[in-house]
């Protein structure tokens, strides 16, 4: 690397504004692509405020050059000359950008933006020359790093010039970009460090060891975040499962019936909130964005109604025969799923997230947390304590447990039980349905959607103990968590077989679940 | 259940008759592969096709059976007997594969770039070896697991549930590559079986005569079985577990004896039907599949020997009718078909005969 | 499996009858099993609890070779709690339970306890509805019950007899080929208590036998227990106190998960705490 070259050629620019800057849309108009890359490689080396707008528009494809290689920019419905006042002469033509020249411009881009007054600018600026800094700009980065006083900004200026370090033929020089990553929580600095332990990339000892060192640091600071992250989708899968199994513990709790439709009425809330959302889009296209609001009551009431009616009209008659039950409702879903793929086909639907649900929170370096998905953990412990204040603090509530305990007694004392059966399901599937909604925001929604959900639910009602709340919650959660702590060390499925093989150790000492009451057993 | 389940529809119809019947059924399904044999533009012939279909249907119908022993009578609903059925049918395909590779390696190895063979492939291009795996593979896998199961006396619907989970997992299991069982293709283009060409007429008569005599001797190993007081046992345990155990018998060995014997039936549908269809993925293992086979089961009777077989004829007989003629509603057909046997057909269409035998 | 303690050389003084303050009749116990002392169960210091709520609290209770005891109280004393312990059902939290002087009730699975010599009726009659009468009896019989033994089963011309003998004393011979879930609830009964009789246990645990039964049928029975007694040891839970006073020689009250009183019928329906427990105050 000729530095040296490149720091005179600098010294003389940065001497030389005016006469740099004068014609510097010109230049870039008349030079070939060869040379248009080193303009671009000197303006990132040597920004200037003043050339900014030419940068912005040249990378939103703005700048267009006429017959006479005048340079342009384009505006609405016209044309302005970058330099001077000249008119177009004849129809202007865009400018091209190849790949590396995009590349090129980005970085100058980035150089500029360093000056920037705006510290979230500055701060993306210097994150994106971590990834595509120049040796060129090392002067720059240093100048920047010494007049910096937001701290944020200082760091990552910091870690963008020690990237550029390692490349210095001074082993001195790389030592001490070394020691300087490893100080660093960043996910950059680890791929970097890896990267130049691999393949012997580099030569010198001192630096392999600094490098080892700092390599050890920095994966010290990351296992908090990635243990983090592991923990949230933990809690986010979590989530989804007990909005997915409440419905079912209710029904299993309640009336003894294993509903495998219950995955259906997921699909079913989600295939609600698709319509929502198409209607909307053509009704009230300016509330849009609250859709996903206006899907929960509809989704709800509808897979409510579609649970009563199959209670009415089959589950009802098959009280007491589970097994039956079981195969009953496994013909419903096959029934509603292939109803589903009539009439909105097999293919998956369009669910978008509304922008209040897009994007994330950056907590750490290697943390992002998805709104959609905290929404969705927030709306899951929602649900829980609305189902428990409707079971523990109404009226129905009192009916549900009273025939959930005995049914025969309940009917006794005037508890209409077979119209609480029928609430109850509406109720189980009506919850599945405000499932259905979250799955929608998180996932793809088709007519397998639900499928995929019944195993993993009920295992949720087996681990929590049948008809506990509170069972199912900790079952949820601990499944979630324990997933997707397993799946980066062993893989999805070999961590779900696991998962699978533990659950039914676990039933070997506690048959009835982490949260079952204990009583006689009556015979 | 209050109806004596065991009783075999054999004694309820009047022996005779049943004799009759089934040796008339027994009569064509052995002239069918003969006639098979004869030129495609004999009269009599029976197209490679029928031949096939009445295969598989004959294979399903073990499954059926297999499938009533544990639940028909022992009242164990399981939900993943297409796990048995597959993996039987994985440990024949290994020998075809074998078989149609030579000294190579099968081909969807070599298209993964492996060099050798997986450990658990080693043998198994001894016709013996693999039929041992064909009892063995699915036989040992229901022992651990009915082993653990019966333990913690998982029953019900959990026991149910706790199945399909496992056909689950081995499906998601069989579905990656690096299980080494062809991935979500599996196993296909078989050539030669023994050394005898596939998909020759005579080799499918044999394959087809073969399921015969399995699906007899299935039939005369249950008939034994349940009129032995072994069978009684079983239905003892179905109706009153409790009572049993205070009697002094210890009902995991009755239910891990039926349930592995189960397993090993369906190991052994599943090791007939693969030569005979020409192929085996892991859409076998889908929970669907199996729990299709309870509706077989349900459609024809539980706790008969005959209904098992009734009900797969007859549920696959509307399938391939259906998937022709109306393929969009054979679900909703399907699905109908679970709703109806549940609610008006509690005893099948054997107990449907049995109402009208008896006013 | 099977478990067949082996009978330690008898001592040549008999001791039988002699041990703590059972009311042992000095009768010989079943082969097999070690009773030497007289006392076929002995509950010690039992303790069961289910969240919190105390089912037994430190019973203690003994029974003799041959005896037949009537356990009373009033609902939710215990009764079937106790039943559960020592039929291996329920694990005692603390406490001992011992069958015989050997076997460890504790440490053994429902089946063991049925297999060596213990018998249970539950209060709500329960035989296999699917079988005929006689195949409820040829299943109960005493016999090797493995899997292998199952499946080559042959009945023998004097275990024949012997279900014909049982189908006579529970008077269902003419029933012998209905399923036993056609049987009117009196029937069931019998047939249960012929199933024990069949089973030929030491020690009968019977609860609440005669319930659903008319006069006549209790009668019967009552004298049925009677005979039953000397060669086995019966424990009745009942609370039908005609019946009490007809068949036993000694009655618990268990009262909260205790002990409250024990001695003949008449001692314990005079005793204060009793009259209390079961009137109110």
């Amino acid at each position: 690397m000729n530095t040296a070259l490149h720091r005179i050629l600098l010294l003389l620019l940065l001497a030389l504004p005016w006469a740099a800057q004068a014609g510097d849309a010109t230049d870039y108009a008349h030079a070939s692509p060869a040379r248009q890359a080193k303009l671009l490689e000197h303006w990132a080396a040597a920004p200037a405020p003043e050339r900014l707008p030419l940068i912005e528009a040249l990378r939103a494809n703005r700048v267009a050059i006429d017959q006479d290689k005048t340079p342009f920019i384009e505006e609405a419905g016209g044309y302005r000359a970058l330099e001077g006042d000249a008119e177009p002469v004849g129809t202007p033509k865009k400018l091209r950008l190849n790949n590396r020249l995009r590349g090129l411009l980005n970085t100058a881009l980035a150089s500029h933006q360093l000056f920037a007054d705006d510290p979230a600018q500055r701060l993306s600026a210097a994150k994106r020359l971590q990834r595509s800094g120049k040796p060129e700009q090392l002067a720059l980065l240093e100048q920047r790093l010494e007049a910096e006083d937001d701290p944020a900004v200082s760091e990552a200026l910091t870690l963008a010039l020690a990237n550029l370090q390692l490349d210095a033929a001074d082993p001195a020089v790389r030592l001490a970009a070394v020691r300087l990553l490893g100080e660093t929580g960043a996910p950059m600095a680890r791929v970097r460090l890896e990267n130049l332990l691999a393949d012997e990339a580099e030569t010198d000892a001192a630096v392999r060891k600094a490098a080892e060192t700092s390599l050890a640091q920095v994966k010290r600071k990351l296992l908090f975040g990635e243990l983090l992250g592991q923990a949230f989708s933990g809690l986010s899968l979590g989530s989804i499962l007990l909005l997915a199994a409440l419905g079912l513990a209710i029904t299993f709790g309640l009336l003894g019936v294993i509903n495998m439709a219950h995955g259906e009425m997921l699909m079913l809330g989600a295939y609600t909130t698709y319509m929502v959302q198409v209607l909307m889009a053509r009704l009230a296209p300016e509330a849009l964005a609250f859709y996903p609001l206006v899907a929960l009551p509809v989704a709800f009431f509808v897979t409510a109604a579609i649970g009563m009616a199959l209670e009415r009209t089959v589950i009802r008659h098959l009280y007491g025969r589970p097994l039956e039950t079981l195969l009953a409702t496994w013909g419903i879903s096959l029934i509603l799923i292939q109803a589903v793929r009539v009439l909105f086909g097999a293919q998956n639907v369009e669910v978008a997230n509304p922008g209040w649900l897009s994007g994330g929170l950056q907590v750490l370096p290697n943390l992002v947390l998805p709104y959609n998905r905290m929404v969705i953990i927030g709306f899951a412990l929602f649900v829980v304590l609305l189902t428990w204040l409707l079971l523990n603090k109404t009226r129905l509530g009192l009916n549900v447990r009273a025939v959930t305990q005995n049914r025969n007694m309940a009917a006794c004392c005037g508890v209409p039980t077979g119209r609480i059966d029928m609430l109850a399901f509406g109720l189980g599937s009506g919850i599945a349905g405000l499932g259905g909604v979250a799955l929608s925001q998180i996932g793809n929604v088709g007519p397998d959607l639900g499928q995929g959900y019944i195993i993993d639910s009920f295992l949720v009602v087996v681990l929590g103990g049948v008809g506990q709340l509170a069972g199912s919650i900790f079952a949820a959660f601990g499944l979630g968590i324990a997933n997707k702590i397993l799946e980066p060390q062993i893989g999805a499925v070999l961590g779900k077989i696991l998962i699978l093989a533990l659950i039914i150790l676990f039933i070997q000492k506690r048959p009835q679940g982490l949260f079952a009451l204990k009583g006689r057993v009556i015979d | 259940m209050n109806q004596p389940l065991t009783l075999t529809a054999a004694q309820k119809a009047g022996p005779k008759l049943t004799a009759v019947a089934l040796g008339a059924v027994l009569a064509v399904l052995i002239a069918m592969p003969l006639l098979h044999l004869l030129p495609a533009d004999h009269a009599l012939h029976v197209s490679a096709y029928s031949l096939t279909l009445v295969g598989k249907i004959l294979c399903y119908a073990i499954v059926a059976l297999a499938l009533d022993l544990v639940w028909g009578y022992a009242g164990l609903l399981s939900l993943g007997h297409g796990l048995f059925f597959a993996l039987g049918g994985y440990a024949m395909g290994m020998y075809l594969m074998r078989q149609s590779a030579g000294d190579g390696l099968p081909a969807f190895m070599s298209f993964l770039a492996w060099t050798e063979l997986p450990w658990y492939w080693y043998g198994t291009s001894s016709f013996l070896w693999a039929m041992c795996l064909v009892v063995l593979a699915p036989g040992l896998l229901a022992f651990v697991f009915g082993f653990f199961a019966f333990r913690s006396r998982i029953k019900g619907v959990y026991f149910s549930i706790m199945t399909q989970a496992l056909t689950f997992a081995g499906m998601l299991l069989f579905f990656r590559n690096e299980t080494g069982f062809g991935g979500n293709n599996g196993f296909t283009d078989f050539r030669t079986i023994l050394g005898f060409p596939i998909a020759a007429p005579g080799t499918r008569a044999m394959l087809f005569l073969a399921t015969v005599a399995l699906l007899a001797g299935s039939l005369l190993l249950g008939w034994k079985l349940a009129r032995s007081k072994f069978g009684r046992v079983l239905t003892a345990l179905r109706d009153a577990e409790n009572r049993l155990m205070f009697c002094g018998y210890d009902p995991r060995g009755y239910k891990l004896f039926i349930w592995t014997l189960s397993a090993v039936l369906c190991g052994l549908a599943g090791a007939l039907y693969v030569p005979q269809v020409g192929i085996i993925n892991p859409s076998e293992m889908a929970p669907t599949q199996s729990i299709e086979a309870a509706v077989w089961v349900a459609l024809g009777g539980r706790g008969t020997l005959i209904g098992p077989l009734l009900g797969a004829g007859i549920v696959n007989g509307m399938k391939s009718w259906f998937t022709v003629a109306f393929p969009e509603y054979w679900l909703f057909a399907l699905g109908a078909l679970f709703i109806i046997v549940t609610l008006f057909l509690p005893k099948g269409v054997i107990g449907l005969v049995r109402r009208r035998g008896e006013p | 499996m099977k478990v067949v303690p082996t009978p330690e050389v008898i001592d040549p003084i008999d001791t039988r009858g002699s041990g703590r303050d059972a009311i042992g009749l000095g009768r010989a116990a079943g082969e097999g099993l070690d009773a030497r002392h007289g006392t076929i169960l002995s509950l010690e210091d039992i303790n069961v609890s289910f969240d919190g709520f105390k089912a037994l609290t430190d019973l203690s209770l003994y029974i003799g070779v041959g005896e037949l005891r009537c356990v009373i109280g009033p609902n939710g004393a215990g009764k079937t709690t106790m039943m559960d312990v020592i039929t291996g059902k329920t694990r005692p939290d603390s406490g001992s339970a011992w069958f015989g002087d050997t076997l460890d009730l504790t440490r053994m699975s429902e089946v063991e306890i049925a297999q060596s010599g213990i018998g249970r009726k539950f209060q709500k009659p329960t035989v296999f509805e699917a079988l005929s009468v006689f195949e409820n009896l040829e299943l109960a019989q005493k016999t090797d019950k493995s899997v292998w033994a199952s499946l080559k089963a042959k009945l023998n011309g004097e275990q024949r007899e012997r279900i014909d003998e049982v189908l006579a004393t529970i008077r269902l011979e003419a029933s012998r080929n209905r399923p036993a879930g056609l049987l009117s609830h009196g029937q069931k009964q019998f047939l249960e208590i012929g199933m024990l009789l069949m089973q030929d246990p030491q020690l009968l645990l019977l609860d609440e036998p005669v319930a659903g039964m008319t006069d006549a049928e209790t009668e019967f029975t009552a004298e049925l227990f009677k005979s039953l007694a000397r060669k086995h040891s019966l424990m009745v839970v009942e609370h039908d106190m005609g019946f009490v006073g007809t068949i036993a020689d000694h009655v618990t009250v268990l009262h909260q998960g205790q002990v409250l009183a024990e001695g003949s019928l008449e001692t314990v329906q005079n005793d204060e705490r009793v009259i209390e427990v079961y009137l109110g105050r």
